[in-house]
């Protein structure tokens, strides 16, 4: 029963990935790009990871498209037709066809493997346990990434007006 | 539905991110193109943690590390993007040759 979902899913995934890379218009690419990441977000809840869908949503749909949706208002380009593909496209999509059926090849050579059947996944609880406990450090590190991050944007997109203060 | 049907959709999303940015010119969609590949790397991390892991919690941990981390990236990109478009006027990632020998 959830084949079907999976595959669905996963159709929608590719084809708005697709769109992301081949449309000519951004905003249509960076609604590509939502869609893309909701279709992620269906995945997470098909592998029982009903959390990471919900943080998926939130962080993705919610902050980060709006970022990017932000960066294209703020840098309103004249070359609308000039966003479009370098002139090595060719090249480009020789070597990422090249890299997918190099790792499709991979993974079918090994079928066996992979061929285990999906166990539940965890709660949310379980989650937060490891996350405070095994991860505390990591976590703390990664809270502190976050704001030099935001000190970082702040300081190198404001006008340069340093000189003179 | 097995681990495999998830590896291939995240190559197929790797390799399409891989493209974007191979062929694009503008940053943003460079930026786009990233965040693709970075959810291909997700979907991986998760399956793996579903699928086979002894430890189940550790894929979906290190799984919302690089979502954190996707987040400052992109906050310094719009950074970085908005500087240089002031200074230059496009965001067109040919033209920002300053450091062209």
């Amino acid at each position: 029963m959830t084949l079907p979902a999976f595959y669905i899913i996963a159709t929608v995934v590719v084809m708005a990935a697709a769109g992301v890379v081949i449309t000519r218009n951004i905003v249509y690419a960076a609604l590509f790009l939502l869609v893309a990441l909701g279709g992620v977000a269906g995945t997470f809840v098909l592998l029982f990871a009903e959390f990471l869908a919900l943080v998926q949503v939130l962080i993705y749909g919610g902050a980060i498209i709006i970022v990017i949706l932000f960066a294209i208002m703020l840098t309103r380009q004249r070359e609308f037709h000039l966003t479009t593909e370098h002139r090595q496209w060719p090249l480009a999509a020789v070597a990422s066809v090249g890299l997918f059926v190099l790792l499709a090849a991979a993974y079918l050579s090994d079928a066996d493997t992979f061929n285990t059947n999906i166990r539940s996944g965890i709660s949310v609880e379980e989650l937060g346990t490891a996350l405070f406990t095994t991860w505390a450090v990591p976590f703390e590190i990664a809270s502190l990434v976050l704001l030099i991050a935001l000190i970082g944007a702040i300081v190198i997109s404001r006008t340069g007006d340093r000189d003179e203060a | 539905m097995t681990l495999l049907h998830f590896e291939i959709l995240s190559a197929a999303l790797f390799c399409l991110g891989l493209y974007g940015v191979l062929a694009r010119r503008s940053a943003v969609l460079i930026l786009m193109a990233i965040e693709l590949m970075l959810n291909a790397v997700n979907i991986n991390l998760v399956a793996f943690a579903a699928y086979g892991s002894p430890e189940p919690s550790t894929g979906m941990v290190i799984a919302i590390f690089v979502i954190t981390i996707a987040a400052a990236e992109v906050a310094l990109a719009l950074g970085i993007i908005l500087r240089l478009f002031r200074e230059r006027s496009s965001i067109n990632v040919d033209e920002i040759d300053l450091m062209r020998g």
